[in-house]
């Protein structure tokens, strides 16, 4: 009885060895991104540790009474030199390096991972940590949904939830610029952006008929309807979805599991796969699903293969999704259907 | 005549899923016609060839999703039934399922750790998901197994369903976390732990079909020895029955065909805990009936709770857990309450 109980927790061990062999591998890997920027993150850590009972708390308390309370505008301008900044949003931490400020970053969440240069921690803003949080002695966290408690310790907490048009991302935008006193090149970058999205939206010629199309967030046949912010981008070039049915008033269920049957009878002019990098799929993969190779889109060639994250995010990045929607389209124009 | 109620049942059911889809989109092409879909099955699985006038891609839809998707419903439904009629035999105890010795949460965690660590897509047959759900589940069983017997000497029915809830609890708080860790993997986790009879062509059939043939027999055939030990353990040793021996085979041979569907089809619950009850309220108390027609109903119906599941909210699925309770209970009510008047 003892040795069978031992192979079996041997067997547990392996077992719990092998998925942590995992997360370590996810620590690596956001380490090599940190490694650019090892001396922020250890100061503020050394930092946390040394002022931990008084000063932290006068500072702060300061802070708050002085210039926040009375003009959180002019607050900001003053200290935007030396604000701390953490970003617990993938998409705020794009926008605030786009926008000049990544120097104030001193923490990022686990999944901003760009732009490279960008000081990655293990911080998780699904569950979040206040106190390893104020490990780093923010000014100012930025979050796409409230992170309770950072109020009770005297840290201003941002919220830029997520966006459901273009102007929503355009005022978070021009929201960090303000923050950080980079608004001037918090407008500029909105200025190219709406250059290069009108411009990629203006190269689309008429059309009498619709095209349709099939946007696919993982290989579990998961899809977005016209009511989520991904198939608005879809809706600026006047693209129909097929999903749609799934949700006919357009005001729940966003986000439904397709049939797999309905998709090949639904038969879109173009699949645009937004998860090449979950699930590792490509134009080959969908034409090697049973069925599927009956499809026009993947006959004519006309499968998009896009990047998860800058699908997912609302950041500047948002205007490579919408160049791609518009290159796919003006490429169905010039190969029609047979 | 129950055997042949049970089979008559399995076909109705098969044939109906066949025929009916989802509703198809407006303004495509029109709805594939039933007895084109039949033929077409018949065209698939017989080698005369068949004429049955459908297009190409309807003929595709009707053989590459629809038939491999059914038959796969009838394998995983008739093994989680004939697994927990099993278990319900072993363990004299109602409320037993095939879940009752950890393999939910065992399987749970084993597909978590691979989709964390990315082993979704292996080269082999099996892909890495399936390998894990595989072996936590077996794992899970083999420690509830060990755990059980730490209690005394002999492991007793009661000691065994009490180290399968620990064994449970702690593989599941263990997937919680991982879960949790790796919050950008958890669609994926969720979408695995609902379960789902999708298939990809026949991939998933051809792996769960030689273990369920081998395994399904045996606890078809193993209604007679479950009778016996429904009587008291010591009057079975009596009557002459190995109980030790007969009960770790149909413990091992019923958790092998769990665990073989749960690496498949993730986890669908409620089939193999209703079902085997629903038969005994019909058919009798014996498990020389309930037994077989546990496989046959069960096979049934989750096919038909499956055909619910991809046509009730089209063109969107419902995940096939929440059909089998949603329809299952309410129906194991009705099947309860005019049994019980009678």
């Amino acid at each position: 009885m003892k040795t069978r109980l031992l192979v079996c927790l041997v067997a547990l061990l392996a077992l719990i060895a092998a998925s942590c062999g995992g997360s370590d591998e996810t620590v690596e890997a956001s380490t090599d991104a940190t490694d650019e920027q090892p001396a922020v993150s250890a100061s503020a850590d050394d930092d946390a540790n040394d002022a931990m009972d008084d000063d932290v708390m006068d500072d702060d308390a300061d802070v708050m009474d002085d210039d926040a309370m009375d003009d959180d505008a002019d607050a900001m301008d003053d200290d935007a030199d030396s604000m701390r900044i953490v970003s617990m949003s993938p998409t705020s931490t794009e926008v605030l390096f786009a926008i000049g400020a990544g120097d104030m970053v001193v923490a990022v969440d686990r999944f901003s991972y760009f732009p490279a240069e960008a000081p990655v921690t293990d911080l998780d803003a699904f569950s979040p940590n206040v106190e390893a949080i104020a490990g780093f002695e923010p000014d100012v966290v930025i979050s796409s949904a409230p992170i309770e408690g950072l109020d009770a310790i005297g840290i201003e907490n941002i919220v830029a939830p997520a966006a459901t048009n273009l102007d929503d991302i355009y005022a978070q935008i021009e929201q960090l610029g303000a923050l950080t006193g980079n608004l001037g090149e918090a407008s500029e970058l909105v200025l190219q952006m709406q250059t290069d999205i009108d411009a990629a939206i203006d190269a689309i010629p008429e059309r009498d008929e619709p095209i349709t199309y099939y946007h696919e967030l993982d290989n579990t046949l998961y899809s977005v309807t016209s009511g989520t912010f991904i198939g608005y981008v879809y809706d600026l070039f006047g693209l129909v979805n097929v999903a749609d049915p799934a949700d006919p008033d357009g005001e729940s269920f966003g986000y439904p599991q397709l049939n797999e049957e309905f998709i090949i009878t639904a038969d879109p002019d173009i699949i645009f796969l937004a998860d090449t990098l979950c699930c590792e799929q490509n134009a080959e993969t969908v034409a090697a699903r049973p069925g599927w190779d009956q499809m026009q889109a993947v006959q004519n060639g006309n499968v998009v293969e896009l990047n998860d994250d800058v699908v997912s995010r609302w950041g500047p990045r948002i205007v490579d999704f919408i160049v791609a929607v518009g290159d796919a389209v003006n490429e169905f124009e010039t190969v029609p259907a047979s | 005549m129950w055997l042949l109620a049970g089979t008559a049942f399995v076909i109705a059911a098969a044939v109906i899923a066949l025929v009916v889809g989802p509703k198809p989109p407006s303004g495509a092409t029109t709805e594939i016609p039933r007895w084109g879909a039949v033929l077409e099955a018949l065209d698939r699985i017989t080698p005369f060839g068949i004429d049955t006038g459908l297009t190409e891609t309807q003929q595709s839809i009707v053989g590459n999703l629809r038939l491999p998707r059914v038959v796969f419903g009838l394998l995983v439904g008739a093994s989680l039934a004939a697994s927990g009629s099993t278990y319900q035999g072993i363990f004299r105890n109602p409320l037993a399922s095939p879940y009752l010795l950890g393999i939910a949460a065992g399987g749970g965690l084993g597909a978590t750790i691979a989709f964390v660590n990315d082993w979704g897509d292996g080269a082999g047959v099996f892909d890495g998901v399936q390998l894990g759900a595989f072996a936590g589940s077996l794992l899970a069983v083999g420690l509830t197994w060990a755990v059980g017997a730490t209690g005394g000497s002999d492991r007793s029915t009661t000691a065994l369903i009490l180290a399968g809830i620990a064994v449970t609890s702690f593989f599941t708080a263990f997937q919680t976390f991982l879960q949790q860790r790796n919050a950008d993997d958890i669609r994926q986790v969720y979408t695995w732990v609902l379960g789902g009879l999708n298939t990809s062509g026949w991939t998933e059939v051809l792996q769960l079909l030689p273990v369920a043939l081998v395994l399904l027999p045996v606890l078809a055939l193993a209604g007679r020895a479950l009778d016996i030990m429904a009587v008291g353990e010591e009057e079975a040793v009596m009557l002459g029955l190995p109980v030790t021996q007969v009960r770790l085979v149909l413990i091992v041979v019923a958790s092998l065909l769990t665990a073989a569907s749960v690496a498949v089809s993730g986890l669908i619950g409620f089939v193999g805990l209703i079902i085997p009850h629903v038969v005994r309220l019909l058919f009798g108390a014996s498990f020389r009936v309930i037994a077989p027609l546990s496989i046959l109903f069960g096979a049934g119906f989750l096919v038909l709770c499956d055909l619910a599941a991809r046509t009730l909210l089209p063109p969107a699925e419902i995940p096939i857990g929440v059909v089998t309770a949603f329809f299952g209970a309410p129906f194991f009510v009705f099947i309860l309450r005019t049994t019980g008047r009678s």
